[in-house]
């Protein structure tokens, strides 16, 4: 009888909110549980009592609440301590865009603490930023469309001069929404200024099919893995719902050469608009796994996977060969669980 | 009129293209001509098969068959 007990590597990861709008981190566990290299024990580090992975005990060992990222680094910091204490936490994986900005200022206090991460820094992390993607364009070649970011509301009566309509109004985090005319430019110009504030892109429409590309860079230029994915059902929030792998080397060297020029370390997301004349247009970088990541470990690039082994520090081999026509269909499932479960997190942070 | 090689054809008429991830279904008329646009044969050798085949008049077939083709090529199932 084999007796040999295998290390568990303990693994935090954040972005539970398995909902209509979701977060990665269900996403990233089913890759990482899934890869037969390693055994893990996973921690939840949740914002809110009802993101749905909290109660996937088959996913999630143990979860934590943490602060909300406006509460700064120092709450957080003084969090994880905490949870490194009872846990010994060996790697964080982040995968909210509005956290990571802390986790990546914190990235030397957790090193000092044991604890890996794999995380672009601050420079690559800022420079795809979506205020500064036309500059980032412009300096390394890449198709991005023209915008403006316009500071308040006399600016968006001048736009006529500089763009024509369609155009998109877009938030600093969030939400953009087409306008055909200045009546619904001002429209969207107050909605999402009521909901993200100030400033707003105003950005060039391009017509075309969007691809979203998955990509994982080992921080030295190298490419580990792409997977070009084409949403096939989209949900009014603008979520893939669906969606299917490509076979197109276009976006494969895009991908490349986004993290070559970036150096990006860890996962990214490029979304892109290939241009009825067949131009692909990067619209932005989601500097993390995006939330249909588990459709690169079902087409043979398990890129949570590679990323645990390289942030542990193991060499990992770039892939090259993956499943094309590859589908995911997204469900809704109603998970039953009991009041004591939500009280252990509501009242005590921990479940 | 060239299927691009990297569209995933099946014997029932089902198309996959790869590139853009569209799919479609033709009916097996459809299917029949995809397969023989497939071995790459001139169009006239398309007509001549399918007039043998079946009950068809040439010229109507040839009116269809160009009608279909510039719906394969809009799709970008042909070169």
């Amino acid at each position: 009888m084999n007796t040999e007990m295998k290390h568990k590597i303990v693994i935090a990861v954040t972005a539970l909110n398995a909902i209509d709008s979701p977060g990665p981190g269900v996403a990233v566990i089913r890759a990482i549980r899934e890869c037969n290299d390693f055994d893990v024990r996973i921690i939840g580090l949740s914002y809110e009592s009802l993101e749905p992975g909290l109660y996937m005990h088959e996913l999630v060992d143990k979860t934590y609440q943490i602060p909300y990222p406006t509460a700064g680094t120092d709450a957080l910091l003084g969090r994880l301590k905490y949870i490194h204490e009872k846990e010994n936490l060996e790697l964080i994986i982040p995968n909210f865009d509005a956290e990571l900005f802390n986790f990546i200022k914190l990235r030397e206090a957790l090193k000092k603490m044991g604890i890996a991460t794999f995380m672009p820094d601050l420079d690559q992390f800022e420079a795809r930023d979506k205020m500064k993607l036309l500059d980032f364009g412009k300096k390394h070649g890449f198709d991005v469309p023209e915008d403006k970011i316009i500071h308040e509301f006399r600016e968006l009566i001048k736009i006529e001069e500089n763009f024509e309509f369609p155009l998109v109004v877009k938030g600093k985090f969030y939400d953009a929404i087409i306008a055909n005319t200045m009546e619904q430019a001002e429209k969207a110009y107050y909605k999402i200024m009521s909901k993200w504030g100030l400033p707003i892109i105003i950005q060039e429409f391009i017509k075309g099919t969007e691809i979203n590309i998955a990509a994982l860079g080992d921080g030295e230029g190298n490419t580990i893995s792409v997977i070009p994915m084409r949403k096939l059902y989209i949900t009014d929030k603008g979520k893939a719902w669906a969606g299917i792998t490509l076979d197109d080397e276009s976006y494969i060297e895009l991908a490349r050469k986004f993290i070559k020029v970036t150096k990006w370390r860890g996962g990214c997301e490029l979304e892109v608009m290939l241009s009825n004349d067949g131009k692909p247009y990067i619209m932005e970088v989601n500097p993390r796994f995006p939330a249909w990541i588990y459709l690169t470990a079902a087409a043979g690039q398990n890129q949570p996977a590679s990323l645990v082994k390289m942030a542990l520090g193991q060499k990992v081999k770039s892939f090259t060969d993956y499943e094309v026509g590859k589908i995911f269909v997204r469900y809704a499932w109603d998970l039953i669980t009991d009041i004591k479960e939500f009280q252990k997190i509501a009242g005590n942070g921990e479940l | 009129m060239r299927v691009r090689k990297n569209i995933a054809t099946s014997d029932e008429g089902f198309l996959f293209n790869p590139t853009t991830g569209d799919s479609f279904s033709t009916n097996t008329i459809g299917a029949e001509i995809i397969l023989l646009m497939k071995k790459d044969i001139p169009t006239s050798e398309v007509v001549d098969t399918i007039c043998a085949k079946y009950d068809v008049d040439k010229e109507l077939f040839e009116r269809d068959l160009e009608e279909f083709t510039l719906q394969l090529k809009g799709h970008s199932i042909l070169e």
